[in-house]
């Protein structure tokens, strides 16, 4: 079996140690993980603003780069949910392409359904701190919850789960919604930030780079600590991270 | 009625810094949520139904004509007069000269979202018709000159206090303080115009093309009086709401009202064929049913919009969105608002009147789940989103073209900018090569900026900077770390 990791453009410009932390989780479920090097964008940002082109445009090249694969695993719903739910519809009336889309699209994983189906048990190593997770968007609804993963979480020995209320509201990243629409995307935020507060969490995570990066940077903000998020008292950590640490959570 | 859709970005900050209005919000969409979850919750063959209920609606879809057809014909059948309008203008042209042929002085309206949309109130008022909306809701924003802000509860926005003050400003009402006492006055107002009424206008929920008969759903008891008490009733109903059969119409009065308001079933359900007949005792003389267009059937043409059309305006879309909940319905700047109002305004009112609406959505999904009638919003969201940037594409002409004449103006700079800064990253993206040199720029001014002790704020993104930092890029990339420990 031939795994590629699909890191997306986020976690690989921003945030690396989240591919890192993926590689090791797909190596303890025995993957071999390639990293086709040629990978840049699904082309969801193009895809979402409306640029159906520029969206094909990159689409076909993801097809191409991954077609000789038989898995590809992404720490990101929101990155899968594009592979797997709109670029077979980008290409619906492209007999070429379609069926090609198809296949991608049927190969293609978040990362924590990977894990569930695989049965992944988190290793030995504590984590202390009292965590709640936010369920992104497009992993909860386009792709039916992924491989339930504050199952996986519960499992991380030490870690003290608490559920988020109104868990399931958009946190209001939604891409360039963000910056489009920032009065918007604010209310949402706020909300979503209330509700994160009222858990006396220390570590808010997700399966999500994209709507992390908007909450932490919100939190940065309003701490007026400009400096690196992981100073900051709460933390918030992409689901990988805490799933395979290894006590060196510290250094980035 | 007036579009103001052009105006959403304006119109959502000022509803964001309106306490009254987030607190209405704050409560309304989660109450009414939860009493729709709750009554799915109890009913096992619920989502059976729902799947029903859109199929019924897409092949009515795909047979319209036919459908409205044998509408029209069993209308006739039982008595009933049939007005087809193919725009809001001809609508209101039929009604008023109806009302006038029959001598009416004084309207009573009830329950109808399409009459609105076709602003007939303002129409009859024009011609010296006294016109009552006679649902509370609706008279409140009647009474306050202001559009719907909720598919279902017109005046969820105002406060018992606003209404006090409302009554006594157009009614020479004394201070009303509780809801019972404002319930009442209105109630008292509201039975002696139906006293004096000549002619009752409604809405339509359902249309049923089989037996000829209209359903109207409602919780207040006016639109039975509506269609009742008057010499005469017109009914106005958008040509989408054609359906079958009587068991079609049981499906869907299971859906709607669990759908809209928690309930098993509305308060009142009025099913009325045609005009009184020589053996019954009441009911009006004379029955008209008046079937528009305004731009539906630009969305029947439309295999990526179409499916808009199943709408059975329930509002549940409105009350789990989590953009509705803060921007609230006047913002979308029509009468329909919400995810629902954001996906067909566009096609409405022209696309270029109502560009921000479907881009005010995080696509987060929440409200293709409670669809009663499973429409994907989401994705036709999507789909207006592509239509919009088609339209404003020079190398698009014709495709842009091709649509109404309200779209023609010309693409704002901030889309041109929009599209050169997408064709960039997409040139940038395709590329490895760019890509990595894109990656080590990002590197090299985060370095600077850190340097310069600032924090790093590209000024290009100041919708993003202004609520949060921006992640400093890492100093070595995945792709980088993925290399040297390959080596
Ligand atoms: S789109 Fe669906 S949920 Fe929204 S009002 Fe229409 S029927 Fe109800």
């Amino acid at each position: 079996m031939k795994t590629a990791l699909f890191v997306t453009c986020l976690v690989d410009q921003l945030f690396p140690q989240v591919g890192e932390a993926t590689v090791r989780l797909l190596e303890r479920c025995g993957r071999q993980v390639e990293f086709p090097e040629a990978q840049t964008c699904c082309g969801q940002p193009a895809s979402n603003m409306g640029y159906g082109d520029e969206a094909r445009r990159l689409g076909r090249r993801m097809i191409e780069i991954f077609e000789p694969f038989d898995e590809v695993v992404t720490p990101s719903g929101s990155c899968a949910s594009m592979v797997r739910v709109q670029l077979p519809e980008l290409f619906e009336h492209d007999a070429e392409w379609r069926p090609r889309a198809q296949r991608l699209a049927s190969k293609t994983l978040e990362l924590t359904e990977l894990l569930g189906q695989e049965g992944f048990e988190p290793g030995a190593v504590r984590f202390e701190a009292r965590v709640t997770y936010h369920p992104s968007c497009h992993l909860l609804r386009e792709l039916g919850g992924g491989g339930s993963p504050e199952a996986l979480l519960a499992q991380v020995p030490g870690i003290e789960l608490v559920e988020l209320p109104d868990a399931e509201v958009c946190c209001g990243f939604g891409g360039a919604f963000s910056a489009k629409m920032p009065e918007l995307s604010g209310a949402m935020l706020d909300a979503k930030l209330k509700a994160v507060e009222a858990t006396g969490a220390s570590v808010l995570t997700a399966t999500d780079c994209g709507c992390l990066m908007h909450l932490g940077g919100a939190i940065n903000r309003r701490q007026g600590v400009a400096i690196n998020r992981r100073q900051s008292p709460l933390k918030v950590l992409h689901i990988a991270e805490i799933l395979a640490h290894d006590g060196n959570l510290n250094e980035a | 009625m007036d579009v103001t859709s052009h105006r959403f970005a304006e119109k959502v900050r000022k509803a964001i810094a309106d306490p009254q209005i987030q607190r209405a919000l704050e409560t309304a969409g989660p109450r009414f949520d939860l009493a729709r979850r709750a009554a799915f919750s109890s009913f096992p063959e619920g989502e059976a139904l729902r799947d029903l209920g859109r199929d019924i609606k897409a092949r009515t879809l795909a047979e319209l004509d036919q459908q409205l057809a044998r509408l029209a014909n069993s209308v006739e059948r039982v008595g009933g007069e049939v007005h087809w309008a193919s725009d809001a203008a001809e609508a209101r042209r039929i009604v008023v000269d109806l009302a006038e042929g029959y001598g009416a002085k004084r309207v009573v309206k009830s329950k109808s979202m399409t009459t609105e949309e076709i602003g007939l109130n303002q129409a009859l008022e024009g011609a010296g018709i006294e016109t009552i909306e006679t649902d509370l809701g609706e008279y409140i924003i009647q009474l306050a000159g202001e559009a719907p802000f909720h598919i279902i509860a017109p005046a969820l926005h105002k406060s018992r206090e606003e209404v006090t003050e409302l009554f006594i400003e157009k009614l020479g009402s004394r201070r009303l303080e509780s809801r019972e006492e404002l319930t009442q006055e209105a109630r008292k107002i509201l039975r002696d115009a139906f006293r004096g009424a000549d002619l009752g206008i409604t809405g339509v929920n359902f249309a049923v093309a089989d037996t000829g008969t209209i359903a109207v759903v409602e919780n207040e008891g006016n639109a039975r009086l509506s269609t009742s008490l008057p010499k005469v009733h017109i009914a106005v109903m958008g040509m989408e709401k054609v359906i079958p059969d009587m068991s079609s119409l049981s499906v869907f009065l299971k859906i709607l009202a669990r759908s809209a308001t928690g309930q098993k079933m509305s308060s009142y359900v009025s099913c009325i064929t045609g005009p009184r007949r020589q053996d019954e005792e009441d009911g009006p003389e004379a029955f008209h049913l008046v079937i528009l267009d305004n731009g539906r059937s630009r969305l029947l043409a439309d295999p990526e919009l179409r499916e808009a059309l199943r709408c059975i305006r329930c509002g549940a879309c409105l009350n789990i969105c989590p953009v509705y909940r803060h921007a609230g319905g006047h913002s979308y700047g029509w009468v329909y608002s919400g995810p629902i109002g954001a996906v067909i305004t566009p096609s409405f009112v022209g696309r270029e009147q109502a560009s921000a609406l479907p881009f005010a959505s995080s696509l987060c999904g929440a409200c293709r789940d409670v669809c009663p009638v499973r429409i994907d919003l989401p994705r036709m969201l999507l789909a207006q989103r592509r239509k919009i940037i088609a339209d404003s594409d020079p190398a698009c002409k014709e495709e842009s073209s091709r649509m109404s004449s309200a779209q023609a103006a010309p693409a704002p700079s901030s889309r041109r900018a929009e599209r050169l800064a997408m064709k960039l990253f997409t040139a940038t993206m395709a590329s490895p090569r760019r890509y990595r040199w894109a990656g080590a720029m990002l590197q090299l001014a985060s370095r600077f900026f850190r340097r310069r002790g600032g924090w790093w704020r590209p000024p290009l993104i100041t919708g993003w900077t202004q609520l949060r930092d921006v992640p400093e890029p890492a100093r070595q990339s995945f792709r980088q770390r993925w290399a040297s420990r390959a080596r």
